[in-house]
């Protein structure tokens, strides 16, 4: 028999009308302590719902293993009216603050920004769809392929959600969390950098739980594809656009309105008709939802291109990661604009309560440039009626110079190389810009193919010059080609699934699982990111992606015109290519740990943060690579992987966060667990040796990977699997042997057996000896008998 | 190009300790003379070929057969230098060469002491920048060099903004002049 719950939050009722013998009441509101039936036999762990201190001990036993090391992007503070500051070296400003806890404070406000960011959108979709589909919707994320269906709230707020009502509770607690971390971000609050690193990572588990929130409601009630390793393949790329159609472009993360304009082209009978194509996070969730009628364009550094090219003839923003001058560019291709969330209202006039008719006659008029309308199903309407009416009157007016325009206007440039200066990659714009003045647009296509899409270089230029634009038409011709397939994000693993890779993975006979995930502000272009998905996959690592990486790896083929996704299984199991979803899909990622350490080991979830993280640390050989991270959300799901033990490894631009988490390997003592069967303290090598760095090049991290997918606990069949893939990508990629072989060979038996001869030679001269294979943990209180 | 110390990406504005301009090759001949301890940091884009950074593998390998100077790869430029017959002292991530170096009591590579010139060259702008901050603000008794033809203001020194063909000219006197050629 379960127990019955009295849950923390109380329960409104309110009826419209209530006919009673009394007589008819109207707009009656009941407030109750809610109480519900909760038949959870798990026995409540240390730590549910826990305040931003309670897992303090945890972050401070891993901060001391992985310092931070604080790389300042700016040498002053400028927050408060004491200031500027002036933090240089060992100065402190004027609150007394040191410069390491003012980058930390930074780096916590950043976690904030992007917590909010997530548990606001979980709020706006439960609350939505609570409306659109009863407060008691059942959560179903996989049918009887999950009973673990929430692994991240189980763990972290210790209840199992059944409805959309469940996820309140959780809801409640990230929004008083995400307040309490950000009071600590105020003048005259903490003062040590390490306290602040640790709420660093209280942010990000914050995060991790309003993802889980997001997407395990959005999955149930809008029916996206439930674990399903065989989910659909979809187009995505520019050339994938029937631009003879009038085209509806959605952008941004949350997607509702996007469903609205769906389910309205489906109910009018117009899918075939009306084009409606995404970019970034929502692109992801619309195909989701319907497969077959929708299309992406591309990841987030696609938007400026696609909207300046005239191609969509409406732009429907939603929220995160949409560039703020989207309605400025849109207004030049003469695209009307409908913001559709209060996080990015866009200066225009709330039209909510407007009549359907009149918003779209003012928007087809141009009387009105865009509206700001906070109902998806009313943004569905107006958008498939507006477009159908401005298509054929904008006949798709670009802003895309002409090939002799763009000669003519190249001519002109000074090379003042201010638009060099102000390109994130250094790109060779100047050069580029002269070679097209000479009628030579192939410097300037091929910048295209690396370009990240921020347009500074328009914005430097002192004469003017549409330089992207002008990049666009270089490429067109390659943009045409864009045509791929993606596999439809398939959300969580099923339990099954974890069941058969559990032991692997643990014991080290899976190499490991590394996550692809993040934005798209790559050194290099996306292709990287294909190139290390594969790498991997074909060394048999389970290679799982979400957001804007998950479109990278698609938008590659190979010789026979195959993408990654039509070549590798969608099952989580060795070799395969996952796509979860969207950036709220991640919870799903960090699910897989929590659900590896519950259904193989057996360890309680429930509100058991530590002893989990401690499992995954140990055991679950798993990295994150946000090769283009850039926003502030990215930052905040790197810190609930960091806190929960899976190291994170960030592209060249990602140094920008300004502040690493850093082992070091030349620290023998920094490198012991306790044995949990004797508590003696055991040294285990670097494993993992870095909880979040940068890596320089595509090289360095493919090396980077498989060397952070070591974990104490691996068997000496699974280290030996390890150390072959790190060995030999060092071989490949550095043209040499790693000097540090020594601190992973544990015994002979670790040594690959066909580089028995290198090794060997190597812990010759390290004067290496043999040493034991714990059972690690770093919680004395999970040491089964004490010597002594 | 500019003499004066303006960033080469014009909002990496650092301040108000910026780093003294390079004006001359001279002052990093004698820089490098008078180190005790010194060591070159070189990144990934020496190893770019047809790049700008085109002969820096050579440089740096003349720099240091003519002073001793032990060289960091980083990433994966250790490669680099192996095809042409030299073994650096180290190769490491620019974060571990970066967190070593801002740790007072690591003893450096051979064990025998902190170094006092860490020279730095080859690594992606904005990512030098950071490491060069970090250095700036742990690290007040170490003194490090940009030899890459950027203004880094995070350095103790740097060059000005310079044209390739400058840059390649102030570093071919650096090692010749360390060569005592």
């Amino acid at each position: 028999m379960g127990e019955r719950v009295l849950s923390k939050k109380d329960l409104n009722i309110k009826l419209k009308e209530l006919k009673t013998d009394l007589g008819v009441f109207k707009d009656i509101e009941v407030s109750v302590g809610r109480i519900y039936d909760e038949t959870w036999t798990e026995p409540l762990g240390p730590t549910p719902y826990p305040s931003i201190t309670d897992l303090r001990e945890w972050d401070f036993k891993i901060l001391q293993r992985y310092k931070p090391f604080y790389m300042p992007f700016c040498d002053v503070c400028c927050l408060c009216t004491f200031g500027k500051c002036d933090l240089t070296g060992d100065k402190r400003g004027a609150c007394g603050l040191d410069m390491a806890a003012q980058q930390s404070r930074i780096v916590l406000l950043a976690c904030c920004i992007g917590a909010a960011t997530h548990v606001a959108h979980a709020r706006h979709l439960v609350e939505y769809l609570m409306e659109k589909n009863g407060r008691n919707s059942p959560l179903d994320v996989g049918g009887f392929n999950v009973d673990v269906e929430a692994p991240v709230i189980r763990l972290v707020c210790g209840i199992r959600p059944k409805t959309l009502k469940d996820l309140e509770d959780a809801l409640d607690w990230c929004e008083g969390e995400v307040t309490n971390l950000l009071a600590v971000t105020h003048t005259g609050q903490e003062g040590s950098n390490l306290d602040f690193e640790s709420k660093v990572l209280h942010a990000g588990m914050v995060d991790h739980v309003g993802l889980e929130i997001a997407d395990i409601a959005q999955i149930s009630a809008f029916n996206f594809p439930k674990a399903d390793p065989y989910a659909p393949l979809a187009e995505i790329g520019w050339g994938t656009v029937d631009v003879t159609k009038p085209v509806i472009l959605v952008i941004g993360h949350n997607v509702p309105s996007a469903v609205g304009i769906i389910d309205c082209l489906m109910d009018r009978g117009l899918d075939n008709t009306v084009e409606v194509v995404g970019i970034c996070c929502t692109a992801h969730d619309m195909i989701r939802y319907s497969p077959q009628t929708t299309k992406i364009v591309g990841p987030i550094s696609w938007q400026l291109r696609f909207i300046r090219s005239g191609l969509a003839d409406l732009i429907v923003v939603d929220e995160q990661c949409i560039r703020a001058d989207a309605l400025v560019e849109a207004i030049k291709v003469k695209a009307p604009v409908i913001a559709s969330s209060p996080q990015n209202c866009l200066g225009l006039k709330n039209r909510t309560k407007s009549p359907v008719k009149e918003i779209v006659s003012d928007l087809v008029e141009g009387k009105a440039l865009g509206a700001l309308i906070l109902d998806p199903e009313k943004v569905g309407e107006v958008a498939v009626e507006t477009v159908l009416a401005v298509a054929p009157k904008r006949k798709k007016f670009k802003i895309i110079p002409e090939t002799e325009e763009l000669i003519a206007a190249s001519q002109k440039c000074t090379q003042c190389n201010e638009c060099i200066r102000a390109c994130p990659n250094n790109q060779p714009l100047p050069e580029a810009v002269k070679a097209a003045a000479v009628g030579d647009l192939n410097p300037l296509a091929e910048i295209l193919e690396t370009c990240v899409g921020c347009a500074r270089c328009d914005s430097a230029c002192p004469i003017d010059l549409p330089l992207h634009s002008f990049m666009v038409k270089a490429g067109e011709k390659s943009l045409a080609e864009e045509k791929f397939k993606i596999r439809v994000g398939r959300g969580a693993i099923q339990d099954v699934e974890i069941r058969e890779v559990g032991g692997p993975i643990v014991l080290g006979e899976i190499p490991g699982v590394v996550a692809l995930v993040g934005c798209a502000n790559y050194p290099h272009g996306g292709k990287e990111v294909a190139e290390i998905a594969e790498e991997f996959a074909l060394r048999k690592y389970i290679v799982i992606a979400s957001g804007c990486a998950a479109m990278s790896i698609a938008m590659v083929k190979d010789d026979e015109g195959k993408t990654l996704y039509e070549k590798y299984p969608g099952s989580f199991n060795a070799g395969g290519i996952i796509n979860v979803g969207s950036c709220v899909s991640n919870a799903h990622i960090a699910g897989v740990a929590i659900k590896i350490a519950s259904i193989f080991a057996k360890r309680r979830l429930r509100g058991n943060y530590e002893e989990i993280a401690d499992y995954v640390l140990n055991r679950v050989g798993a990295v994150g690579v946000a090769w283009g991270a850039m926003s502030q959300k990215a930052a905040s799901i790197a810190s609930g992987f960091w806190r929960l033990g899976i190291p994170v490894i960030v592209g060249p631009h990602g140094s920008k966060y300004r502040r690493m988490l850093l082992g070091r390997k030349d620290k023998t003592e920094d490198w012991t667990v306790y044995d949990a069967r004797t508590g003696d303290q055991v040294y285990v090598g670097p494993t993992p040796e870095h909880l979040f760095t940068t890596a320089e090049t595509k090289e360095e991290a493919i090396v980077m990977i498989a060397k952070l997918c070591m974990r104490a606990n691996d068997t000496t069949k699974g280290r030996a699997i390890k150390l072959t893939h790190y060995i030999d990508l060092h071989k490949r990629l550095y043209g040499i042997m790693p000097d540090d072989v020594h601190l992973f060979v544990r015994s002979r038996a670790d040594i690959p057996i066909t580089m028995k001869t290198e090794v060997l030679t190597i812990l010759e001269k390290k004067k290496w000896t043999e040493r034991k294979i714990p059972d690690p943990t770093l919680l004395p209180r999970l040491i089964r008998t004490r010597r002594g | 190009m500019s003499l004066k110390a303006e960033p080469w990406q014009t909002a990496e504005i650092a301040g108000p300790k910026k780093a003294f301009l390079i004006l001359k090759p001279d002052v990093v001949v004698a820089m490098v003379k008078r180190a005790k301890r010194p060591l070159l940091v070189v990144g990934h884009l020496a190893a770019e070929a047809g790049s700008e950074y085109d002969n820096l593998i050579e440089y740096a390998i003349r720099m240091s057969k003519a002073t001793g100077v032990p060289v960091v790869a980083t990433a994966h430029t250790v490669k680099a230098f192996l095809q042409v017959g030299f073994q650096p002292a180290a190769h490491m991530s620019a974060m571990d060469i970066g967190n070593r170096l801002q740790d007072a009591s690591w003893m450096g590579l051979d064990g025998l002491g902190p170094y006092d010139l860490a020279l730095f060259t080859g690594l992606p702008y904005y990512m030098e920048f950071v490491i060069l901050s970090a250095l700036k603000h742990f690290s007040p008794s170490l003194t490090t060099m940009s030899l890459d033809r950027y203004y880094t203001p995070h350095a103790t020194w740097s060059f000005p903004n310079l044209k390739i063909a400058d840059w390649r000219e102030s570093f071919e006197i650096i090692v010749n002049k360390l060569e005592g050629t």
